[in-house]
Formats: C-alpha cells, structure tokens, sequence
C-alpha cells in the first residue's frame, strides 16, 4: 500500500470521516421512518389502525369493570380509553404495581387482526412523582374527562 | 447550622472559581503581550483551584450530614429522606435527587480540577493557566445554577414530622456506586475539555498536550465503563424485567460521552506517540465533555421522564440548556477559529496502526451519532405533535452496521506497525482468530442461532484469540502495563459481546401462576414454590416467595424473590432473586396471587449472562492498567531528573 499523496492526505481523512458521519446521518433518517414506535391514543388507534407488523405505543385510562384474569393466572384483559374510544388489550406478564382500574396506562406492543391490542410491556405511573411521559399531558386534560366516561 | 456551613462553602467556591477564571485570564494576557511571567496573578490560579475543589467538597460533605441527621429544616432533605431509612440509603441519598447530585456534579468537577493544578507540570505554564481558566469557566455555570436554580440548602418552614422518602427503586447498594462512579467519568472528561481549551488557546498541540491529556481521559474512561456496567446490572436486577440495556434516553446519555471518550482515547494514543490526528483529538476533546452536558441535560431538564429525571422546574431545563449553549457554543467558536492554525500531524499509510486507529475513531463517531440522533429524535417529532419513542428495533441494528466493522478491524489493529505496514506480514497472526470465527460460524449455525446474536457468536471468539496475539513472541514478565491493558480490554470486549449474544440467542423464559408445591421447569432448572410467606425490612414489608430450586441432578437450594410495598413513600415493587453458576444465571420473580390461591412467577434461565458485566469489568481493568503504566513512567522519569539534576548540583555545575 503506498502512501497517499502527501499533500492530500489531510483532505483524503477529512472526506472520509465526513462520507461516514452523512452515511450514518443518512441511514439513521431512514431507519428512523420505520423503526420508531408512534404513540397512539385510544381514539387515533380507531381513526387510523395501525399495521400489526409495527410496534406503537398505546396509552389512556385503564376502563372500570374491564379488567378480566385469564384462566392461566397471568393474561389480564382490559380497555384503554380515552373517553372518545375504547381498545380492547391483552397482555402477559407481571402488572407494575400501581396498574389498576381508572389508572393511566402506557401498552407496548402490536395490533392483532381483530383488533386486540396485544402488549408486551405495560408502564404505569411509578409512584406520585414518576410518571410515563405521555401520560404526563394526559392525566391533566383527558384523564378526568376518560375517569368521568368510566364511572 | 450545618446548611448555612454547607451555603457559606458553596458561595465561597463559586468566588473562588471566578477569580480563577480572572487571574488566569489576565495572567495569561499578560504572558502572551510578553510582559514577564504573568506575575503574582499567574501565581495564585494554582491554589485557588485546589481550595476552590475542597470547598465544594465542604458543601457536599455538609449536605451529607444534613441526611445523615435527617435535619427536617433542610426541604430537600424532606422531600427526598425519611428517618427510618437505612443509614447507607440516608448517605447515598444525597445524590439520589436533582440538587444533591448537581453538587456531586460541581465537587468532582472542582476537586478534580484542583488536583490537575497541583500534580500537572509538563505542559507549559500559559497552556496550563488557559486549561485551569477554562476550568474554572465550565464550573462557574455550574456553580450558577445550583445557587440560583437548585439550592440543596433550602430552609423549610413549618418543620414537618417526617421526610417524604427515597423512591424504592433507589433504595438499593447501586446508588452508593453507581452515580458518583458515573459523575467521575463525566466530570473527568471536562478536564479533557479544559485541556483541549486551553491548547487551543495557546496553539500548543503536540505529544506533550496528548501524554498531559492521556491520564485524564483514561482515567475518566475507566469510571465511565464501570458507571455504565454498574448501571446496567442495577437495572438489570432491580427492576425485574429480565433485561440489561433499554436503549433509554437516560442509558444512551451515558452511553454517548463513553463513545466519545473511547475514540479520544485511541485518537489521544495517535497523537502522543505519532504527532498525527492533532485537529481531530482538540474536536473530540470538546465533544466528549459536550456529550456529557447534553446527557445531564436530557436526564435533569425534566423532559424526560424516568427514575433519572428529578427536575420538573422548566426554568432548570432553560437554565441547563443555556449553559449547554454557552459551553459548547463558545468552544465550537474557538475551535473553528483555531483549528486552521493547529498544522498538520505526521503522515501515514492507509494499512497501519495510525489508519486502523482513524478507522476506529470514524465508526465510534458514527455509532455515536446513530445514538444521538435516535435519542433526539422524540423531542424534535414531539416539537411538532407527533409522539413515538425509539427502541431497539433502531438502535441495535444501527449500532451493530458500525460496530462490526469497527471489531473486524480491532483483530487486524494492534498488530500493526506505526506509519506504514503490510497485512501480508501479520497474516500467520491473523489465522487462529480466523479459524476460530469460521468453527464459531458454523457452530452457531448448527445451534440454529440467527440475526443478531449468530454475527456476535461467531465475532466474539474471533475477537477473543486476535485480541490476545499482540502477545505473541513478547515476554510477558517485561510486558509493559499499557499494551498489557489494551489486550485486557479488547478481550473483555470479546467477553462482553458473548454474553449479550448468548443471552439473546439462549435465554429461556417461563411465565406461570404456580400452586403452592408446583415444580416448574425452566431450562435445566427444576424450581418448586415451597410457599409465600410475609417479611418486614427497616421501611418495608414484603410477600416472599420460597423457592426450591435444582439445576440437573445438583443439589437443591433456595432462593426468596420477594414483593415489597414500601410506606414512605408508599411503593410497591419487586425484588428479584439471582442464582450466578459458571454457565448463566437462574432469574426469578415473583408477581401477584392469581385466582385459586396460585402465585405469578417469572422465571429466566440466561446462559453466559454475568459474562456481559464480566467484560465491562475487565476493559475497565484494561484502562485501570494502562493508565498505572502511564503514571509509572512519567514518575520514573520525574525521578530520573530529579537524580541528574542532583548529580550536576554536587558536581557544582
């Protein structure tokens, strides 16, 4: 391998680190267009369902009286409501510890084809003070409109 | 009392910084107009650096004893601490809320610049006072915001009955390592922002500015790998999801400056031992430390939210984020200015030790952006109303394009020749890496292993026996400490690889409401639940599930998972039980009573899993090693010049 051309190595570098640094800007864009999960709240996901290959985040007020345990102990089945619209979920797992009726919910997962929401990770509130970040805007505005509708 | 002390200390260091900044500034105007040495002014930067450090230590420590007593005056100290905490958890508190590590924050950030004033001695004095200088500017922002924006030392008044409590999730051994092992990792690279600042200013960069830079950076790299190992076994047992990295915006914060930090590292060893690469290690000098401002800024401006996040005061974000603008600002400007004088480095061939070292740098900065964009990204589509979060299916393939070619390289890298080299000549060195990678490819294939985890089966042996052949031929009892250290960390690279690769292709999981003496099989485990019983802690109770477990025909042995509930505050979370043999861990949770008297467990048998910190641990080890060889030399040759001029005083030359 011979050297570079000694009056251009510097410029050769720079090119190179900067061909790489767009590519990854690049790919970054576009990988971003897929690969992010969009928030949905209950009434979005009923305008506009969204594919079950993509993985969303779906968030609103757990409905009372709609939580129902599976017989195998561990699939609870619940809505999330936004007061507008109502999506069933499904979800298999151990429940944070202050998810219950009337509480505020983040599901992680994907839509079936019949309209189930099926979750793999479920977030709620840690305690008073951590809140999930898309829960934060709704407990102020929906979620006493959403508690109001389930009474 | 004790919390005016603490504020009296803390306005004090803050003076002390500014006049730093002044002296040094003037100081260094001085010098540069050629009028003498810069006088007394030059002379009292040194001491006010170190005093300034200890006095921010003397507000840290007050505020610890103010935890420690749980003084219900103090509001921070209600807010975040509670009487029948566990002392540990009382002293670890400090730092467990946005004001208290802010002035973790400052105290590194001063005692470490006055530990640089008072061992540095190899760079000339103007570049020295421009670094203190810079220094002390960085600080003072700091020093602005806790006094104006988070006082740790707020009065409260009426004095209330008892503290409100550490959340849960923090009660817990971590929190006595974890943050300031982190803090001194972030912090130490400010020292490499001040020096490139400083350098800059001077126009003085060169190998003696690298080997100057060298300790700081390694030593800063050292804490930054064992924070973020530390971090990501703490989430991995606390939080009882069985995983071990998130890709959250909190995880990528400390994940960004490490980044930068390791291709500093690398482009620092360029320059100090080639005289190349000088314009790129000033720019990743400053990028570093802009990481770990943009990483406290995500975690402490509140708009995320996460057990990181304490601040919820907007004007905190506002105030952090100019800060953030004023700094990196300012040293992009210099930069900019300066970079065209800074003249060229040395040349080399594109197959060398420099080139392979240039690759390295470009795919860390590329991972790096992969990273940053992603964790940006939320904030800019939330700017516009649309909300999403990006998670692993982003990252992990984004990362991995880099990162592969990047170790593919490492095997070749460190057996190449300075300036200019053939692989021809290292290709009997390259063969049994070779060999290894193609038994581990089709090893892997047979096992069924796909995506992701096959490419880091098959890389991670490879990586394991070529990152060990620059030992070949050497002997290994006059090894010195820092290649000893590189082949140490670039085999716990190996190491580290193998275990989020065996734990994404082997791990089996078992999710099941058991009855009371149901065995369970998870993997090669039989575990049986003998029973729940009740437990209480110091400021718990708890539900405490009584396992029997066996691996194969072994012995069986017990393990309690439990579900506290906490009271102050009142909290619910789960504790988990770990089982750690040679080949993987045993990983049990238990959750809530189903119907019919049964019990929710969660079960993981994680094959090689302790192997990811276990590689953490060992490329810390490889920075700690190398940076002991570096401080030895440079001590030795202190010595060395201390004898000879000794020998030239007695000879009465």
């Amino acid at each position: 391998m011979t050297m570079i051309k000694a009056k251009h190595q510097r410029l050769v570098l720079i090119l190179i680190a900067l061909a790489a640094l767009v590519g990854a800007v690049l790919l970054a864009a576009w990988a971003l267009r897929n690969q992010a999960s969009y928030f949905y709240l209950p009434s979005d996901m009923a305008a506009h369902p969204s594919s079950p290959d993509r993985e969303v985040r779906l968030g609103g007020m757990v409905e009372r009286g709609s939580m129902h345990n599976e017989a195998d102990g561990v699939t609870v089945r619940f809505v999330v409501t936004d007061g507008k619209a109502r999506v069933p979920v499904r979800f298999s797992g151990i429940r944070p510890a202050l998810f219950v009726e009337g509480s505020g919910v983040v599901a992680e997962g994907k839509s079936s084809p019949d309209g189930t929401f099926l979750a793999d990770n479920l977030l709620a509130k840690h305690d008073e003070r951590y809140v999930p970040r898309e829960l934060k805007d709704m407990t102020a505005q929906q979620a006493r409109q959403a508690v109001a509708a389930t009474k | 009392m004790l919390a005016e002390l603490g504020l009296a200390a803390l306005w004090l260091a803050a003076a002390l910084a500014g006049l730093q900044l002044i002296a040094g500034a003037l100081a260094l105007v001085s010098f540069n107009k050629g009028v003498g040495d810069g006088g007394t002014l030059a002379g009292i930067v040194r001491p006010v650096a170190v005093v300034q450090g200890l006095l921010a230590a003397c507000a840290l420590i007050a505020l610890m004893g103010l935890f420690a007593q749980t003084d219900l005056s103090v509001k921070l100290v209600v807010e975040n601490s509670h009487s029948a905490k566990p002392m540990i958890y009382k002293l670890a508190g400090t730092w467990g809320n946005h004001e208290g590590s802010m002035l973790l924050w400052v105290t590194v950030m001063g005692l470490a610049g006055g530990f640089v004033a008072l061992v540095e001695r190899r760079l000339p004095e103007p570049t020295m006072l421009a670094t203190l200088a810079g220094q002390a500017f960085v600080s003072l922002g700091f020093y602005g915001f806790l006094l104006i924006a988070s006082n740790p030392f707020a009065r409260m008044s009426p004095v209330p009955a008892e503290g409100q409590g550490l959340n849960p999730l923090l009660q817990d051994p971590g929190l006595a390592f974890h943050p300031p092992t982190l803090y001194l990792g972030y912090v130490g690279l400010s020292i490499a922002f001040s020096f490139a600042i400083g350098a800059l200013v001077t126009r003085e960069v060169g190998p003696a500015f690298a080997r100057a830079m060298r300790p700081w950076v390694l030593g800063a790299w050292v804490f930054l790998t064992l924070g973020i190992t530390a971090g990501s076994y703490w989430a991995y047992y606390d939080l009882g999801w069985g995983g071990w990295w998130f890709w959250d915006p909190v995880e990528n914060a400390s994940l960004m400056p490490w980044l930068a930090a390791t291709a500093l590292l690398h482009s620092c060893g360029v320059l100090a031992a080639r005289n190349a690469l000088r314009a790129w290690t000033i720019m990743l000098g400053v990028i570093a430390f802009s990481m770990s401002m943009i990483g406290t800024f995500l975690v402490r401006s509140g708009i995320l939210t996460s057990v990181h996040a304490f601040a919820v005061d907007p004007r905190r974000g506002s105030f952090i984020l100019m800060l953030l603008a004023i700094n990196i600002g300012s040293a992009l400007v210099l930069f900019a200015l300066r970079a065209g004088t800074v003249t060229e480095g040395e040349r080399f061939a594109v197959t060398s030790r420099e080139g392979a070292l240039v690759f390295n740098n470009v795919m860390l900065s590329s991972i790096l952006g992969i990273v940053l964009i992603g964790t940006l990204y939320p904030l800019v589509t939330e700017a516009f109303g649309q909300k999403v979060s990006v998670g692993p299916p982003y990252f992990n393939p984004m990362a991995s394009l880099f990162f592969v070619p990047m170790v593919l390289v490492l095997m070749v890298g460190p057996l190449l020749r300075w300036r200019r080299d053939k692989l021809i000549r290292v290709r009997s060195l390259l063969l049994p890496g070779l060999v290894i990678g193609l038994a581990a490819a089709g090893l892997a294939l047979w096992l069924g292993v796909k995506g992701l985890p096959y490419i880091g089966l098959v890389l991670a042996p490879a990586i394991a026996v070529a990152s060990l052949m620059p030992l070949k031929g050497r002997n290994l009892r006059r090894l010195p400490l820092p290649v000893a250290g590189m082949v140490i960390a670039h085999f716990g690279v190996a190491v580290a690889l193998f275990g989020m690769a065996c734990d994404s292709a082997f791990s089996t999981e078992k999710l099941i409401a058991a009855h009371v003496g149901e065995v369970v099989a998870v993997g090669p485990w039989h575990v049986t639940l003998a029973g729940v019983e009740p437990v209480a802690g110091a400021n718990w109770t708890a539900l405490e599930a009584q396992l029997r477990v066996r691996y194969q025909d072994g012995d069986v042995f017990a393990m309690t998972p439990q579900a506290r509930s906490f009271w102050a505050p009142q909290q619910n979370t789960t504790v988990s039980a770990l089982h750690t043999r040679w080949n993987g861990q045993l990983y049990t949770v238990l959750g809530e009573q189903a119907d019919g008297g049964r019990w929710q467990l969660r079960l993981w048998w994680k094959p090689f899993v302790p192997m990811i910190w276990l590689g953490g641990a060992l490329i810390g080890l490889g920075g700690a090693l190398a940076l002991l060889g570096r401080l030895l030399a440079d001590l030795k040759r202190i010595v060395v010049r201390d004898k000879i001029a000794y020998r030239r005083m007695r000879q009465g030359r």
